[in-house]
C-alpha cells in the first residue's frame, strides 16, 4: 500500500483543529431543541413567554406522610428558610407571612385601586350608602375585622381592592398553611430567581429546596414525610439527567458491543484501533460542524454519535475487508455511492423545523463524510506494513448457504411485506400521535404529580389565554380594562369560571386617573359627610383621617409596574404583563368552568368570537393545547415531506449511478419491505407512530442501501456478492443494529423511535436484500 | 328541622328540671350541663357598643349549634349574613361575598369566638386554654366570668361575662381592651318555628 505521510499529517493537524474547536464548543442538554421552532410568529413568542416567562419559574412543592401539624411545622420551616435563600424570588405557604406588607401597600393605595372609586361613590347620597353598609357590617360578625379601617376608610375601599386581588381562588388551609383539597399535603409555591431556560439554575433551586426539607425534617424529628416537587424547572433538569445518562450509558453499552464484535472478527487490536480512526475523525468534524452551524450542540445529537459509530465504522470493515482483495475502483465507487444515499437522507433532516433533527442530519453528514475521506485517503497510509485481518471469507463461504436457502422463502418473505403493508394501511388512522406530549421525555408519573399539585394549588394551567399586546405597559393594560366587560359577560354565561388580569394588580394611569379625578377636595367631602351622616351614628369629625387620606391620594403619584418592583404584587404582575422585544403583552388567563364529568374544555370558538366582537386592538384568545396540536400537525407533515424528499433524492442518486430502473428497483423493493415490516411490528407491539419513528424510516432506507448497493452491483452467478464481502456487510450490519439498536432501549422517546426502527430496520433491510437478489441455482427464473 | 326541634324540646325539658339538692353548683356541672343541652337553635339579640359610633349597633338573627365544632350564626337584621364555624374554619357569607378564614392565622378573633362556642359546648378545656373561669351563683342563675389568660387574647378581651339557666345560656357579654362592649343575648326559638 502506497504511504503518503503528508496526508497523515494534514490529517493530524485537521484532528487537531477539530480538538481544539471541540472544546470551545457549548454543550446543551435542554429540550427544546427537541419541540419544533414555531411556525409562526405569534406562536413563537408565546413559547418564548412561555419558557421564560414567570410560569417557567414555578416550582410547586407538596409534603405528605406524617399528620397534618407536623406538615404544617414542616411548611413554616421550610418557607422560613427558603424566604432567605437567594435561588427563590418569593415562597408562598399561605401563613401569611407576607401578607401584612402587601395589606398595607394595598390600604395605602385603595383609591387608586379599587373599582368602585367614581364620582358617584363619593357624591353625598354614595357616601351616605357606603357608610350605611359600613355601620351594618360593624354590626356583623365580621365587624371585628372591618373595625380598625372605618376612621380612615369608611367606604371600605380597602376591601374592594382586596376582594379583586384574592379573586384567583387559593388552596385551602389546615393547621394555618396551604394544604391539598383533601388535606393530606401541605402546599408550597415558590418561585425561583433563575429563568426556566436556565436549567443549571434550576437544578440548583431544586437541589436547595430538597435540603431545606431535609433540614426542617431533621429539626423536627418528623418521620416518614416526603417531598413533592413538580414545575418546568423540575421537567426541565429531569429531562436533561435523563438525556445525559442515557447518552453515557447507551454509548457505553454501543461502543463495547462494537468493539467486542470487532475484536471477535478482526482478531486485531490494531485494526481495531484503525478501524476507530474514522469514527474518531467523522464525530469530532460532525461537532465542529454542528457548532458553527447551531452554535451549540445537543446532548442527543451526541447520543446519536452511537449511530455514527455503527455508519462510519462499516467504512473501514469494508475496506479492511474488501479493500484490498477486491478491484479497488469498483470498491470505492460502491462506498461512495453508499455515503451518497446516505447523505441524501440525513440531509432531508436538514431541513426539518426540529433544531435538534436538523442538529443530527448535520453531525451525520458531516460525520459520514469525514470518516469516508479518512477510510478513503489516510487509513491506507496508516496500515502497517504486512498488516492483515483475520480472514473473513470462510465466514462468508459459510453464510452463503444459508442465505440461497432463505432465498426460497422469498415468497412467504414477499406476502409478509405486503401483509405489513394491509396492516399499516388498515391501521391508518390509529398509527400517529397527534400530540406533542407523544415526544416529551417526562414520563407518565411524573406528569400525573404535577397535574396533581396544580389542581392543588389551583395554579392556572395556562391553557387557555387572551393576550393583548400594545406599544407601552400601559395601552396593555387599557387593553386589558377595555376586556373585563366582555369577560366578565362570559362568565355570566357560565362560559368561563374566572379569568385573571394585569390590570387587577395594577389600573392603567388611565384608570387611575379618572378615580383620582372622582374624588372631591377636603372642603367638599367634609360638606359631603355632613350630609352622609345625618341620621346615623358616626359623626362626621371622626373621619378625619378619611378626608386626609382622600386628600392625600388626590395628590399621589400614579402607580406603573415599576411602584411595585420586588413585591409578592410585583411578582404577579410579572407573570400577566411582560415586555418583549420592545412591546408589552397583557396575559389574561382563562380557567374553564368545571363540569361533573371531569370534562375542563372551553368552548372556543364562542370565546373567540367574544374576544374578537370586543374589538379591542391586537388581541387575541389562545388555546394552547390546541395550537401545540397544530404545531405537531405541521410538524409531521413537514416530515412526511422531508421523508418523500429525501427518498425522491436517493432513487434519483441511484438512478443515475446504476442507469437502470430494473436494477434500481431490485434495490429499492427489499428496503421497502423491511421498512414496512419493522414499522408493522413496531405497531403491533402498541407503539404509536410520531415523526421521529418516520425519521427512523428514512434511515433505514438510507443505510440499508448501502449493503443493497453491494448486492445489485454483486457477481451474476449467484446474485450474491463474493464471500468477504457478504461477511463484511454481515459485520456492518451488526454494529449498525448495536449502533441504533441500543438506542431502542432509552427512555427518551426522540431516541427510542429512530433506534426502535433502524436497528431491526437495517437487518431486515439486510435479510431482503440478500433474499430477494441471491439466485438459488435451481431458480433460475428469478430475476 | 326535625332533629333540632327535638334537641330544643330536651333543651327546655332540662332546663326546668328541678335543681339538685346540693349548694356546691361547680364549673365542671355546669360544663356537663352545658354539654348535655348542647345543640339546637336558638336566637339572638346583639348589641355591639363601639366607640366610634355614638349608639350601639343591633343585629337580630338565629345560632345553630352543632356539637362539637360547629356553629352558625344566621343574621336577620341590619342585613342577611352567615356566619359559619366549623372546626378551625370561618366562613362568612354577605352580599354575595364569601370571606374564609382559618381560626389559627387570627389567633384573637378565634379566641373571642371560641368563648362563645366553648361556652355552648360546654367545652372546659377550649375555654381554659385562653380564660381563667370563675362562676358565682346557683344552677338556676349562675353566672361564668372569662378572664384572659392568654396574653395575646388579654390584648383585646378584658373580660367576658357569660350567664345562664342550667345547661342554658341566656348571656354573653363581652367586654373589649378597647372599651367596646357586644351583649349577646339569648332565647329559646318556639318550636312551632
Amino acid at each position: 500500500m502506497k504511504r503518503r505521510p503528508v496526508i497523515v499529517v494534514l490529517w493530524l493537524l485537521v484532528l487537531a483543529a477539530c480538538i481544539a474547536g471541540t472544546v470551545r464548543t457549548r454543550f446543551t442538554a435542554d429540550l427544546s431543541a427537541f419541540l419544533p421552532r414555531t411556525p409562526t410568529e405569534q406562536q413563537a413568542l408565546l413559547v418564548d413567554l412561555l419558557r421564560d416567562g414567570l410560569v417557567s419559574r414555578l416550582l410547586m412543592v407538596g409534603i405528605e406522610g406524617a399528620d397534618g401539624d407536623t406538615r404544617a411545622a414542616l411548611s413554616r420551616r421550610m418557607a422560613e428558610t427558603m424566604r432567605g435563600d437567594a435561588h427563590f424570588a418569593s415562597v408562598n405557604n399561605g401563613d401569611g407571612s407576607h401578607a401584612d406588607a402587601e395589606r398595607r401597600w394595598l390600604f395605602d393605595h385603595r383609591y387608586l385601586l379599587s373599582p368602585a372609586v367614581d364620582a358617584q361613590r363619593f357624591s353625598a347620597a354614595g357616601l351616605g350608602d357606603a357608610i350605611g353598609h359600613t355601620i351594618d357590617l360593624l354590626a356583623s360578625s365580621a365587624g371585628m375585622l372591618v373595625k380598625p379601617l372605618i376612621a380612615r376608610d369608611p367606604t371600605l375601599e380597602t376591601l374592594n381592592v382586596l376582594e379583586t386581588f384574592d379573586a384567583g381562588s387559593g388552596p385551602g388551609s389546615l393547621a394555618g398553611v396551604w394544604a391539598s383539597a383533601d388535606g393530606r399535603r401541605a402546599l408550597l409555591l415558590a418561585t425561583t430567581r433563575a429563568t426556566g431556560a436556565d436549567t443549571d439554575g434550576q437544578q440548583a433551586a431544586i437541589a436547595a429546596l430538597q435540603a431545606d426539607f431535609d433540614a426542617a425534617r431533621r429539626q423536627l424529628g418528623a418521620e416518614g414525610v416526603a417531598l413533592l416537587v413538580s414545575g418546568p424547572g423540575v421537567f426541565a433538569v429531569d429531562a436533561r439527567d435523563t438525556i445525559r445518562n442515557e447518552v453515557k450509558r447507551l454509548s457505553l453499552i454501543g461502543a463495547t458491543l462494537i468493539a467486542s464484535l470487532l475484536l471477535l472478527i478482526y482478531r486485531s487490536a490494531t485494526a481495531l484501533l484503525l478501524g476507530l480512526a474514522p469514527v474518531v475523525s467523522g464525530a469530532l468534524l460532525g461537532i465542529i460542524a454542528v457548532g458553527l452551524v447551531f452554535g451549540e450542540v445537543h446532548g442527543i445529537t451526541l447520543g446519536f454519535g452511537i449511530t455514527l459509530i455503527g455508519e462510519a465504522i462499516d467504512y473501514a470493515i469494508y475496506f479492511f475487508i474488501q479493500g484490498t482483495t477486491r478491484n479497488r475502483d469498483e470498491f470505492w465507487r460502491t462506498i461512495r455511492l453508499g455515503v451518497i444515499t446516505s447523505l441524501c437522507g440525513f440531509g432531508a433532516l436538514l431541513v426539518s423545523g426540529f433544531p435538534g433533527l436538523a442538529q443530527l442530519g448535520l453531525y451525520s453528514m458531516a460525520g459520514l463524510t469525514g470518516a469516508m475521506l479518512t477510510t478513503r485517503y489516510v487509513l491506507p497510509s496508516l496500515v502497517p506494513a504486512g498488516f492483515q485481518v483475520h480472514d473473513v471469507a470462510p465466514l462468508g463461504r459459510r453464510l452463503v448457504r444459508p442465505v440461497l436457502a432463505a432465498a426460497r422463502l422469498r415468497l412467504p418473505a414477499a406476502l409478509l411485506a405486503v401483509a405489513a403493508v394491509l396492516f399499516l394501511w388498515q391501521q391508518r388512522d390509529r398509527l400517529w400521535h397527534h400530540e406533542l406530549s407523544a415526544l416529551s421525555p417526562v414520563p407518565v408519573a411524573a406528569q400525573r404529580l404535577d397535574a396533581m399539585l396544580r389542581a392543588d394549588l389551583g395554579a392556572p394551567d395556562n391553557r387557555y389565554l387572551v393576550v393583548a399586546t400594545a406599544d407601552s405597559a400601559e395601552l396593555a393594560l387599557r387593553r386589558a380594562e377595555t376586556l373585563a366587560p366582555a369577560l366578565d359577560r362570559l362568565r355570566g354565561q357560565g362560559l368561563i369560571a374566572a379569568y385573571d388580569s394585569p390590570a387587577r394588580l395594577l389600573p392603567s394611569r388611565h384608570s387611575q386617573g379618572l378615580r383620582q379625578a372622582a374624588l372631591p377636595d377636603a372642603e367638599t367631602l367634609r360638606d359631603r359627610l355632613q350630609q352622609a351622616t345625618a341620621g346615623r351614628p358616626l359623626r362626621p369629625s371622626r373621619l378625619e383621617g378619611f378626608v386626609a387620606d382622600v386628600a392625600a391620594a388626590r395628590a399621589a403619584p400614579l402607580l406603573g409596574p415599576s411602584s411595585v418592583d420586588g413585591s409578592v404584587i410585583g411578582l404577579a404582575l410579572e407573570a400577566l404583563l411582560i415586555p418583549q422585544q420592545g412591546r408589552w403583552r397583557a396575559l389574561l388567563p382563562l380557567s374553564a368552568p368545571r363540569h361533573d364529568d371531569g370534562d375542563h374544555d372551553l368552548d372556543a370558538a364562542a370565546i373567540a368570537t367574544a374576544i374578537a366582537d370586543a374589538g379591542v386592538p391586537e388581541t387575541v384568545f389562545i388555546d394552547l393545547a390546541e395550537e401545540s396540536r397544530q404545531m405537531y400537525a405541521g410538524y409531521l407533515r413537514e416530515a412526511w415531506s422531508a421523508a418523500l424528499g429525501g427518498v425522491t433524492a436517493i432513487l434519483l442518486v441511484l438512478l443515475v449511478a446504476l442507469r437502470s430502473p430494473q436494477r434500481v428497483l431490485a434495490l429499492v423493493l427489499p428496503l421497502a419491505a423491511a421498512v414496512a415490516l419493522i414499522t408493522a411490528l413496531v405497531v403491533l407491539a402498541g407503539e404509536r407512530l410520531t415523526l421521529l419513528h418516520l425519521v427512523g424510516m428514512l434511515l433505514v432506507g438510507a443505510v440499508g442501501s448501502n449493503y443493497a448497493l453491494f448486492f445489485v452491483t454483486a457477481d451474476p452467478a449467484d446474485g450474491l456478492p463474493r464471500p468477504e464481502t457478504l461477511a463484511s456487510l454481515l459485520i456492518a450490519n451488526l454494529t449498525t443494529l448495536c449502533g441504533f439498536g441500543v438506542l431502542a432501549l432509552s427512555s427518551v422517546p426522540v431516541m427510542h423511535a429512530i433506534g426502535v426502527i433502524v436497528g431491526p430496520g437495517a437487518i431486515f433491510a439486510l435479510c431482503f436484500s440478500a433474499m430477494f437478489a441471491a439466485r438459488p441455482r435451481d431458480d433460475p427464473g428469478a430475476a | 328541622m326535625k332533629p333540632a326541634a327535638l334537641i330544643c324540646a330536651l333543651m327546655l325539658v332540662l332546663a326546668t328540671l328541678p335543681a339538685a339538692a346540693d349548694t356546691s353548683w361547680t364549673v365542671d356541672e355546669l360544663m356537663r350541663s352545658l354539654a348535655a343541652a348542647a345543640g339546637g337553635r336558638v336566637a339572638f339579640v346583639e348589641r355591639k357598643s363601639i366607640a366610634i359610633l355614638d349608639e350601639a349597633v343591633v343585629s337580630r338573627g338565629e345560632m345553630r349549634f352543632t356539637p362539637p365544632a360547629r356553629l352558625e350564626r344566621l343574621t336577620r337584621e341590619p342585613s342577611e349574613e352567615s356566619m359559619v364555624l366549623d372546626g378551625d374554619r370561618l366562613s362568612i357569607r354577605r352580599d354575595g361575598r364569601h370571606f374564609d378564614l382559618e381560626l389559627r392565622n387570627h389567633p384573637q378573633a378565634a379566641a373571642l369566638i371560641d368563648s362563645i362556642r366553648g361556652t355552648l359546648a360546654g367545652d372546659r378545656e377550649a375555654l381554659e386554654a385562653s380564660f381563667a373561669l370563675s362562676l358565682a351563683g346557683s344552677r338556676q342563675a349562675w353566672r361564668l366570668d372569662l378572664l384572659p389568660s392568654d396574653p395575646r387574647v388579654a390584648e383585646i378581651v378584658l373580660r367576658i361575662h357569660v350567664e345562664g339557666s342550667a345547661g342554658r345560656v341566656a348571656l354573653i357579654d363581652i367586654l373589649q381592651a378597647d372599651g367596646d362592649r357586644s351583649q349577646l343575648r339569648f332565647t329559646p326559638i318556639d318550636r312551632s318555628e
